[in-house]
């Protein structure tokens, strides 16, 4: 009861002894709302709630990144065992990225979930790179669109350019049959002098090198070998079985295809889950900063409380002795 | 002083033997590992983005043809989901193209055949590994290295015998009664497929 008298005197007094510093600690820790005049006490509510929330976030982070983890694990192997698949094509019909045709379409794979670094905006701007390098008289580029993220990007300035968006492909897991369906659909779809498919090759969980894959359709192919260059000894090769050759180059071409795509597309999505991973261990480490930060004003804030309640008791029982 | 002068003389001499059993780097074959024109190309257009990688920075090396005929086949049996054999040296594969089986020596003609459900089988020496692989492609170099692409390839002891008879005789009903082009076509494949395993199991 005494304390209280002192209190309530001590209430009188302070504002005459240290005005400035009260208020100006008030006004950066305190917003308007939450602090009504009158109250001294500096809350650390805000401080609490920025923590509680920061930790939280953290929690989520971590957690993200060990899924990504798990994921990304099971899908890499399916990816190392998918490489020797194109590999043959690329021996038999050479690599021609220079190859200059006039209907060129670009395949852009991406994701569907966010949250994982800047893959997706690396193809999407490779894409946008191989219209501007394909653009020109009677030439003419076509976007087919996998996943959500590319799709997204692309509509927002090549939407009559994009023919065809799939996505959702990754609710089941990923296999051979799926990829062959969805490669049957575009080369139904779409016409074509040379395919380029864009994506993301895991090379390791830290590094992802962007890679696009040429495929010629069956004509320029024909073309092309009888030119020379590096198609030229393909005239060389005996055909067994089918009647004709330029049969055997189609069924060759859709077959590149469909291998080519499903490699692609397993690299494309281990690049995901590893670039997910360093995008959540990068935030959950930012999280940890900004904890350690939050609890350093929290002290300062919470010692500063404590030192203005003992002044105004200390200044309140000086004033009535003296 | 001494000691760097022991020093000084020994290492000339193990550098000498460490290149006459190791090539330097630049002894080695050179692979080409990026279009240069198309690098060119690229850079005068988006100067500001590198240039993706293509597939042929990640291929494998091949070697040429040689002169004289090898003594052994290099073969490369992939799958979509592994690698089944590769750069094996055998004596010879027998592959099921279309036209029939085709034997597959060192030194055969560059081919490039169309594959038929069947049986591929491995000589290497004296054993003999029979898969049966769902169609493919198969790659015949002038080099004496052998690509065969399949979809589907199992080793021929773990396929059932009754399940195969089982579906013969379902495909067999299916295309007796079927009515569409469609499903006369899907069930034709199914008879096909399912007698060529009976041909791989009994023959």
């Amino acid at each position: 009861m005494a304390m209280a008298a002192l209190r309530r005197e001590g209430r009188r007094f302070a504002p005459l002894i240290s005005p400035q510093p009260i208020t100006a600690v008030r006004s950066s820790l305190i917003s308007e709302e939450q602090a009504p005049l009158g109250v001294r006490s500096i809350s650390t509510q805000i401080v609490r709630t920025r923590m509680k929330s920061v930790k939280n976030i953290q929690k989520i982070t971590k957690a993200m990144k060990m899924v990504a983890a798990s994921k990304l694990r099971a899908i890499q192997v399916k990816a190392e065992n998918s490489r020797g698949l194109w590999q043959p094509f690329t021996a038999l019909l050479g690599d021609t990225p220079s190859v200059d045709v006039k209907k060129n379409v670009v395949v852009t794979i991406s994701s569907d979930k966010g949250l994982c670094g800047g893959i997706n905006s690396t193809s999407v701007k490779i894409s946008k790179a191989w219209h501007k390098l394909n653009s020109g008289l009677d030439k003419e580029t076509k976007y087919v669109v996998l996943g959500e993220k590319a799709k997204a990007q692309l509509i927002r300035d090549s939407r009559k350019d994009i023919e065809l968006s799939v996505s959702d492909l990754q609710k089941n897991p990923l296999n051979y049959t799926q990829v062959s369906v969805l490669a049957d659909d575009i080369l139904k779809n779409v016409e074509f002098d040379a395919l380029r498919i864009v994506f993301n090759k895991f090379h390791s969980v830290v590094q992802f090198l962007p890679t696009t894959a040429t495929i010629l359709s069956p004509e320029v192919v024909e073309r092309e070998s009888e030119s020379g260059g590096s198609l030229g000894d393909l005239d060389s090769y005996e055909i067994e079985g089918g009647e004709t050759k330029s049969e055997i180059l189609q069924n060759l071409s859709e077959f590149q295809f469909s291998c080519v795509l499903f490699n692609a597309v397993l690299e494309n999505a281990t690049s995901e889950q590893g670039a997910r991973m360093s995008a959540m261990d990068s935030s959950s480490r930012n999280a940890g900063d900004m904890l350690d930060r939050l609890t350093l004003t929290y002290n300062r804030t919470r010692q500063a409380s404590i030192t203005t309640e003992l002044t105004e008791i200390i200044s309140g029982a000086s004033a009535l002795e003296g | 002083m001494f000691r760097r002068a022991t020093g000084l003389l020994a290492r000339p001499l193990l550098s000498s033997a460490r290149a006459r059993a190791r090539p330097f780097s630049t002894d080695l074959p050179v692979a080409p590992n990026a279009d240069e024109s198309f690098v060119e190309a690229w850079k005068k257009v988006v100067p500001n983005l590198d240039p993706p990688k293509t597939p042929l920075s990640f291929m494998k090396h091949r070697p040429p043809t040689p002169s004289s005929i090898p003594t052994k086949l290099t073969v490369n049996f992939v799958l979509p989901y592994a690698s089944e054999l590769s750069t094996k040296e055998v004596d010879m594969v027998i592959i099921p193209a279309t036209t029939g089986q085709l034997g597959v020596l060192p030194g055969h003609v560059a081919t490039i055949a169309e594959l038929k459900p069947g049986v591929l089988s491995v000589h290497e020496g004296n054993d003999v590994s029979k898969y049966f692989i769902s169609s493919g492609f198969a790659f015949i170099h002038a080099n004496s290295y052998a690509d065969i692409i399949a979809i589907e390839a199992v080793p021929i002891d773990r396929i059932d015998p009754s399940l195969v008879q089982k579906g013969l005789a379902e495909f067999t009903q299916k295309l007796s009664s079927a009515s569409t082009d469609l499903e006369k076509a899907e069930a034709q494949i199914g008879v096909e497929l399912h007698s060529a395993l009976n041909f791989a199991l009994t023959g």
